[in-house]
């Protein structure tokens, strides 16, 4: 089951994709849905891994059979949304399928997840396809590919099922400079670690000190006539802060010699800014969940990063924060297969002034 | 042992009669500063009256500026007064000579013989003065430079200094010492990265840094050792050193050892190793023989000299013959007849603390390894990580605890524990539990940097303790534990029987608020 639009505001800087309002901006902004193509990925993972896809019952259209479609699946429509598709659609196809299947695949993003557990609750495993732009829900493979790897060892037998966290973003700590999320429930999905990502903590302010270090070591390394991009985060804010710009906390923001230029960029626009000069981009990654490009800060396009080149791309994070990863690795789901491969491996974290860490990334 | 619980508040009726814990009840005193005992004109001794008078008589040669123009601000008392205030305050104490002290893990706290303290405050040391003519110090001079061709040996390194006060001491030490080659090769400029590992002692990472050099920390990898991928990403012609523990302070020996010494000896750096855990690889293994050029010992943790509240403590650094130019000076020779200090040596990174080292804890040292000998040292390391392992397994069978990074393996000394289960499920932190511990007469402390494993808890029972000492601390923790699943107001408002119920930490952190002498408490909490 594929929410279509889920994902579109992301690539245009909306912060979430909600409402036929925010679609229509999306789309104006030169969106394109990739909710279906990235649902066919993991459909396609799941084929590789089993050698063939197992029976597929879904919803017409852009709802899921396109995916299937795509994917090269055999098929059955088991519902029939409306045009343009709504929430609405999203729990009734649940509730549709839920009594059918051994696994539900829905993709989409928190809001997609927050409806198939209204819909649904626990009565059925559910295994989530990122492509939404709000992913802090424990619901979702950590790409698409690796949800239909998950996908296949659940098909393959003898995976266990545990309870994952579906989140909703607490707007009010956001505008108080703080990204958090509440709890709004559970889902049952297959145990797969690694491969299902981590519920994002709660990241409380970063200290003041180990900020002002990383601040203190972007300024040495970005020339002030270069442009330095921000993404989201409450660090990168903070460094930008230290750095003299007072920019908004969930979007991607431009700065040159310390002074804001841009402030909560989509996509395009970012792209053709990180084109017209030498540009740094500086990212952070999620609290406790360690996604580093690819979930909340979209507009990080593959273009915008292929500009800027990688060793202009700066990974920030105080120790507490690596620390509060646990281990695990940090995540990249750019939506560009060939650069999440460029960019797995080690990364250097600027992590204070003159300090680094060399952290995995997959 | 007595199997009664004491019932002193109405949270310990509760504890019931588990386990055979020990019955202990802390005294306390609201014994007075010594400055608020003071009496005016109250001795301790009284100084016989010069039978001829001296004004005059004896010259001073002391510049005005350096005269006092009022007599120091001493307090006035008898010996049995001072006598019973540092015997009631000992008494409110957890003093390593008291508990079951394994719960610093980091420190190694293993006991110190009390023969070794005879030899230190024998005068034949205790009265000998640095100043001293190097012909009346002949005795001293021979115990420091076998107690370094020791050390030598226990390291296979090939020279090794004695002069650094402490652990961290000598690490900078050697990043000094690391500093002087490249800068004397021409390429200090090029190599100034010194790469580290986040379960490497923390000094390390600080005396890089405080040396002038950037700092790469490397994590964990998949299974919970140090990260080799990680350093070959980390390495290049930028790389100076590797500054690594081994084990590290998580009680885990890197496996691969040696092939990060070879990663970094290829990009041309040099290896050094901090061997302040080298309690449970004594006569097992050598840093030398896995390549490092540098290597540095904790005396006061290995070979079991007081820690000294801080300090003074000792430290040792070894080098290789390459960097022996650099050693701090003096360095102790020896020509075959006579020993003497040299001080002429135009290489060295120069005094690392006046004079050289911490004579008392030096000869304390050489009596450990002495009374010792090789095969002892070995057997030292042996039943180290036996208890160490034995502990791990009993402390296990807890609820709500583990071991995390390597998870399933044996550690070596010590275990970095982690009760984030316990917290999770009952709300009660590591912190606490510590804290509850006192009301069975132990305790174990914070000594977990960096604060990466979350619920931390670090033990390391080196091999001073007995398998019923170790029966004992795990069964303490292990009620402590029941306590928090069972009644976690009792542990949250723990310590009930002890001294003092709770520090406020925060306090002993400000450097605003922290007051460590008479007069910065004056002036910071007094506002005298
Ligand atoms: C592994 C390790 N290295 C270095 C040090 C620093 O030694 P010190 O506290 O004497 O400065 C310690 C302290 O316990 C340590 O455990």
């Amino acid at each position: 089951m594929v929410n279509p639009v889920a994902g579109l505001g992301g690539r245009a800087g909306l912060k979430g994709s909600d409402g036929a309002a925010v679609q229509a901006r999306a789309r104006a902004l030169g969106a394109r849905p990739r909710a279906s193509e990235r649902a066919a990925l993991a459909l396609a993972e799941l084929r590789a891994r089993l050698g063939g896809v197992p029976p597929v019952l879904t919803a017409a259209g852009p709802m899921g059979a396109d995916a299937a479609g795509a994917a090269g699946a055999a098929f059955e429509v088991r519902y029939e949304p409306g045009d343009p598709t709504a929430p609405a659609d999203t729990r009734a196809a649940a509730r549709a399928l839920a009594p059918l299947v051994d696994l539900l695949l829905f993709a989409g993003g928190d809001g997609t997840a927050r409806d198939v557990l209204d819909a649904v609750g626990a009565s059925v495993p559910v295994l989530g396809v990122p492509t939404g732009v709000k992913m802090h829900s424990a619901v979702f493979g950590v790409s698409p590919r690796a949800a239909g790897e998950a996908a296949a060892a659940m098909a393959s037998g003898g995976v266990p099922l545990r309870d994952a966290e579906v989140m909703d973003l607490d707007e009010e700590s956001v505008r108080q400079g703080r990204v958090s999320a509440r709890l709004y429930g559970h889902l049952r999905v297959p145990d797969v670690p690694v491969r299902i990502q981590q519920r994002k903590t709660g990241s409380s302010a970063p200290s003041p000190g180990s900020v002002e270090g990383i601040a203190a070591e972007l300024a040495a390394r970005v020339p002030p006539s270069d442009l330095l991009v921000l993404g989201p985060g409450s660090t990168t804010r903070a460094v930008a802060a230290a750095l003299g710009a007072d920019v908004p906390v969930m979007g991607v923001n431009a700065l040159r010699g310390g002074t804001a230029v841009a402030t909560d960029l989509p996509a395009e626009p970012l792209a053709a800014l990180a084109r017209s000069g030498p540009a740094w981009v500086a990212v952070t990654p999620i609290g406790g969940q360690g996604f580093l490009l690819g979930r909340g800060n979209q507009q990080i396009s593959p273009e915008t990063l292929r500009a800027a080149g990688r060793d202009r791309l700066l990974v920030v994070a105080t120790e507490a924060k690596l620390a509060a990863l646990g281990g695990r690795p940090l995540l990249v789901d750019t939506g560009d297969d060939e650069l999440d491969r460029e960019l797995a491996g080690h990364v250097r974290v600027i992590t204070g002034r003159s300090r680094t860490a060399v952290y995995p990334v997959r | 042992m007595r199997t009664a619980p004491v019932s002193v508040t109405p949270a310990d009726a509760k504890i019931g009669p588990k386990p055979p814990l020990r019955r202990f009840h802390q005294a306390r005193w609201d014994e007075p500063l010594l400055f608020e005992l003071s009496t005016p004109g109250e001795r301790g001794v009284l100084v016989p009256e010069p039978e001829v008078p001296l004004d005059g008589a004896v010259p001073n040669e002391l510049p005005d500026a350096l005269r006092r123009t009022a007599p120091p601000a001493l307090p006035e008392l008898s010996q049995l007064h001072v006598l019973r205030h540092y015997l009631r305050l000992s008494q409110e104490n957890l003093g390593a000579d008291l508990n079951i002290d394994v719960g610093q893990g980091t420190c190694t706290m293993k006991y110190s013989p009390k023969i070794n303290e005879q030899f230190a405050r024998d005068h034949r040391v205790a009265e000998l003065h640095p100043l001293q003519d190097e012909r009346t110090v002949q005795g001293v001079l021979e115990i420091v430079h076998r107690l370094e061709g020791m050390l030598a040996e226990i390291s296979g390194m090939d020279r090794v200094s004695l002069q650094p006060g402490a652990g961290s001491a000598a690490i900078y030490a050697n990043v000094a010492m690391i500093r002087a080659y490249f800068a004397d090769r021409g390429e200090l400029d090029q190599r100034d990265e010194v790469i580290t590992t986040i379960f490497s002692h923390p000094s390390n990472a600080a005396c890089a840094k405080t040396a002038g050099f950037k700092v790469i920390t490397l994590y964990p990898d998949a299974d919970g050792y140090p990260d080799l991928e990680a350093l070959k990403a980390a390495v290049g012609p930028r790389t100076a050193a590797l500054l690594i523990t081994n084990p590290e302070d998580t009680g885990i020996f890197n496996p691969r050892i040696e092939e990060f010494v070879r990663t970094v000896h290829e990009a041309g750096g040099l290896a050094c190793y901090d061997q302040a855990n080298a309690n449970g690889i004594l006569g097992i293994t050598r840093a030398r023989d896995a390549g490092f050029d540098l290597c540095h010992f904790n005396l006061h943790k290995t070979f079991s000299t007081p820690h000294g509240c801080g300090g003074p403590g000792a430290g040792a650094c070894g080098v290789s013959e390459a960097l022996v130019p650099y050693l701090p000076r003096p360095t102790v020779e020896f020509d075959g007849t006579a020993y003497r200090l040299d001080d002429d040596r135009p290489g060295s990174v120069g005094k690392v603390r006046p004079f050289y080292g911490v004579v008392p804890n030096l000869v304390r040292a050489y009596a450990w390894i002495m009374s010792l000998g090789a095969e002892g040292l070995r057997e030292v390391a042996e039943v180290a990580a036996l208890n160490n392992n034995y502990l791990m397994k009993k402390v296990l069978e807890i609820r709500g605890v583990s071991a995390p990074y390597a998870e399933g393996r044996r550690r070596v000394e010590q275990v970095r524990y982690s009760w984030a289960e316990l917290a999770e499920d009952t709300g009660v932190h590591s912190e606490e539990i510590g804290l509850r511990a006192a009301d069975f007469g132990t305790h174990y402390w914070t000594s977990h940097h960096p604060y990466v494993v979350p619920e931390p808890m670090t033990l390391e029972p080196t091999e001073s303790y007995s398998k019923a000492d170790l029966d004992e601390y795990a069964a303490i923790l292990a009620e402590v534990a029941r306590e928090a699943y069972d009644d976690a107001e009792a542990v949250r408002t723990a310590p009930h029987r002890s001294t003092v119920h709770r520090v406020r930490e925060e306090t002993l952190e400000d450097p605003a608020t922290w007051a460590v002498t008479w007069r910065a408490y004056r002036r910071k909490i007094l506002g005298a």
